[in-house]
């Protein structure tokens, strides 16, 4: 008898209670390093890359992201630890206490330059605007190889309405694959074929995109660095000569179908949606979407 | 994973129950058996922070593993090595969507799955729970603001006095003192002649009602039906005035609330269309004509006079929206952080607030049964790339669109001496459609699937059944028995 009277009533609200519990995650060990003649203090399992960022000392990176699993490839972000016979990858490689690195050393200003001149002489890198920045500062000139230079060009692959894929672009960072793989979607449409000069982004056995496991979530889109993946919407209006970011206005909004609540940034340029992306700090998909969040915008310009 | 359907999430799983349509509560109440039997039961939570086990225990003794292995097709044992997997887990939730709620005891569903989390105190704890999954963006916003027949705004019951008073005063406007109608009790009362005036916002019901023969009569009757959408639906063809209303996400301001009920911010990118108002401003127009002047219409404004009525908003200033990317409610005050989860009052010594109680739920069959004249189980569902009637989803060239099929499995085709791309005719006891057959691989003997997305090629509505939950107001569209046969041109 007293336990039904103890049952809730929906007439009553239910009382305020203390906020529930979160589990802190263990205490992690200071670890002291020095970088470029300054110490630095950063917690146990940070990378060189996060103790340099606490210093103010910007490290280019091309194939890193905080979304993803560092993969070393694009070995742009490469630094000179003191005991250590090569360069190291500011992005993977965790502080140890007492280290001691340079990160503007000749030698390293030299690995960062090289990269970059093998990279822009084979690729066409004429969307991928942080690149071509970082060619500005460590003074690349990709020209030096001559105009035999071997390249990647090939024609761009348009298979579909959403999404254009054009290797031409590509400087092989992965960031694809790792999105469409383990990082982000577990899909697995993409990986990388081939070896040496030969290694490129490829579907299984090259099928069409549209054959295979593909389902169009579009996040590699979301993290390719140099514009070799880009919307179809975008890729026409840059053929047409329409494109033009700085017309454009980006606006945080949510996504307007499930309850999973995506945070959109929405592109639009004269009073039209052109592009939809999602940022990679925001708590609830770190910057992934499906391809309703990302490409299912189009029915509020639908005139039908 | 426990679906009917052999579901591409279904591939991913490490166990895969492939239960019979309908048999929820069957497969519950037989893992809450033998989780009692094996000495898995958190008595000291059941103890403590619940009422009626007893009842419960009784109830759930009839379930053995073999009744439930007779009842929902999974065999005993995997029922049995789910039940302690579930149990025995440092921490576990339940995560469900329509198939269970879009049942004729859809209520009965989810508290089967509540008396499990109470069973195994997987719930009020961090990483635990039981979690409807939302499949719009703002469901659980509407319910919060009070669009449900028996709450106010921040889920405050219209019948309680006091809380009605608080509202009454803000508003300066008496409030109607008993609860209103859900959608299907809105229906019935069309029926009786009861209900003439619709005014539909954001919903096209005549697609996505089910028994859609029944939706159209009701709806074509009304005396006055005023619908407000982004497009010309089928509900806005019956309308006697259509009002052109904006996207919300994209061309207005206010807010939305996720699945995890964090509230968070939509802002206008891009003007509406010409001719095209926002939706508040309609609103506030149409109040004008009532002759009530609410002044210049502003989401913020409307969002502080939520706040100061709903506790459990107060702390969600605009301001502190943006900052924390969202705020998951109970947001009591300004310095509180929101709550991750909720319930965690059920493990506080001494308890907070009334016992949760455990509920004695029984398996009952769908209430479209199958006989030798409508052998096959229907069961309708979404694409991954395609949103309800699809007024929205259709507008955009997706790769993965299939046209719409009739799914069966190989083994009913082989049976039914049909072929892939053949059309059948598709009948159950309300109503027939046309429809090309496609294999799939994932569906069992018996069982069949239609989408729900494409109403002008399949009128899937046409054939479901509006058996009707009492207390959610669902119908059950997810259970239908059809037959089909073969089709020939005349």
């Amino acid at each position: 008898m007293s336990e039904q009277l103890q049952a809730p009533s929906p007439l009553i609200p239910i009382p305020r209670a203390p906020a529930p519990e979160i589990p802190v995650p263990a205490a992690r060990r200071d670890v002291q390093i020095t970088i470029d003649g300054k110490r630095v203090t950063v917690l146990e399992g940070a990378t060189i890359l996060d103790a340099a960022k606490t210093l103010g000392i910007e490290t280019p990176t091309l194939c890193f992201l905080e979304t993803l699993t560092p993969v070393n490839v694009c070995r742009v972000c490469v630094v000179q630890v003191e005991g250590s016979r090569p360069l190291v990858p500011a992005c993977s490689r965790k502080v140890e206490e007492g280290m001691v690195v340079w990160t503007d050393s000749e030698r390293v200003r030299l690995s960062r330059r090289v990269v970059l001149e093998f990279l822009a002489s084979s690729v066409d890198v004429s969307t991928a605007l942080q690149l071509q920045a970082y060619m500005k500062r460590y003074e690349a000139r990709p020209e030096k190889f001559g105009p035999r230079a071997a390249t990647v060009v090939q024609p761009p692959k348009i298979d579909n309405e959403l999404y254009v894929r054009d290797y031409s672009k590509c400087i092989l960072c992965y960031k694809c694959a790792e999105a469409c793989g383990v990082d982000a979607q577990n899909t697995f449409a993409i990986g990388v074929a081939g070896r040496g000069f030969h290694a490129h982004i490829a579907t299984e056995f090259e099928i069409p995109l549209t054959d295979s496991a593909c389902v169009y979530c579009g996040n590699c889109i979301g993290v390719c660095p140099t514009g070799a993946l880009m919307g179809k919407i975008e890729y026409d209006m840059r053929a047409a000569g329409t494109w033009d970011e700085s017309r454009q206005t980006r606006t945080e909004t949510i996504c307007p179908y499930c309850g999973v609540g995506c945070e959109l940034t929405v592109h639009s340029q004269a009073g039209q949606i052109v592009r939809v992306s999602s940022p990679l700090d925001h708590s609830v998909t770190q910057g992934n979407l499906c391809i309703k969040g990302r490409f299912g915008w189009q029915f509020t310009q639908s005139h039908k | 994973m426990i679906d009917p359907r052999r579901t591409s999430s279904a591939q991913w799983a490490d166990t895969w129950l492939g239960v019979d349509v309908g048999s929820d509560i069957s497969l519950a109440n037989a893992m809450a058996r033998e989780i009692i039997h094996s000495g898995l039961a958190n008595e000291k939570f059941i103890q403590h922070g619940t009422s009626g086990f007893d009842a419960y225990r009784a109830c759930v003794e009839k379930y053995t593993l073999e009744r439930a292995e007779r009842e929902t097709g999974v065999p005993a044992e995997t029922i049995r090595q789910t039940a302690h997997a579930y149990a025995k887990a440092k921490r576990a939730q339940i995560c469900w969507t329509l198939g269970i709620t879009e049942h004729h005891n859809a209520v009965d569903n989810v508290l089967a799955l509540i008396n499990l989390g109470l069973l195994t105190g997987h719930v009020g704890r961090y990483g635990g729970g039981l979690n409807p999954l939302r499949g719009q963006n703002n469901v659980q916003g509407g319910g919060d603001m009070g669009a449900i027949p028996d709450r106010l705004p921040g889920f405050q019951h219209v019948e309680n006095a006091e809380l009605r008073a608080k509202f009454e005063s803000a508003y300066g406007a008496k409030l109607h003192p008993r609860q209103g109608w859900h959608l299907s009790a809105m229906f019935e009362a069309m029926e009786r002649g009861e209900l003439t005036t619709l005014y539909v916002l954001g919903e096209n019901p005549i697609d996505s009602e089910a028994d859609r023969h029944r939706a159209v009569k009701l709806m074509s009757g009304l005396e006055f039906l005023v619908v407000q959408d982004l497009f010309y639906t089928k509900t806005a063809e019956l309308a006697h005035v259509i009002l052109p209303g904006s996207a919300g996400w994209c061309e207005t301001e206010g807010t939305v609330t996720s699945s995890e009920r964090r509230v968070q911010r939509v802002r206008a990118a891009v003007p509406p269309p010409e001719g095209v108002r926002d939706d508040m401003e309609i609103i506030y127009e149409l109040a004008k004509r009532f002759g009530r002047d609410w002044g210049k219409p502003d989401a913020e404004t409307v969002w502080n006079e939520l706040r100061s009525l709903s506790p459990m908003h107060a702390g969600m200033s605009y301001k502190r929206l943006e900052e924390l990317g969202g705020i998951q409610w109970p947001c009591y005050d300004e310095s509180h952080p929101g709550e991750m989860y909720l319930h965690s009052r059920l493990w506080r010594e001494p308890l907070i607030g009334p016992r949760a109680p455990f509920s004695v739920v029984e398996f009952e069959p769908p209430v479209d049964a199958l006989s030798e004249e409508y052998p096959i189980r229907l069961t309708t569902g979404r694409h991954l790339d395609s949103y309800n009637t699809g007024e929205q989803s259709r507008r955009f060239p997706s790769p993965l669109r299939r046209e719409a099929t009739l799914d069966l499995s190989p083994e009913d085709g082989k049976r039914y001496r049909v072929s892939e791309g053949e059309q059948v005719r598709v009948s159950s006891r309300r109503g027939s459609v046309l429809a090309p057959v496609r294999f799939d691989p994932g569906l069992r003997p018996g069982l069949a699937f239609l989408a729900v997305h494409f109403h002008d090629e399949i009128a899937t509505n046409d054939l479901t059944i509006d058996a009707v939950d009492a207390k959610s107001g669902t119908s059950e569209f997810k259970a239908t028995a059809i037959r089909i046969e073969k089709y020939v041109e005349h």
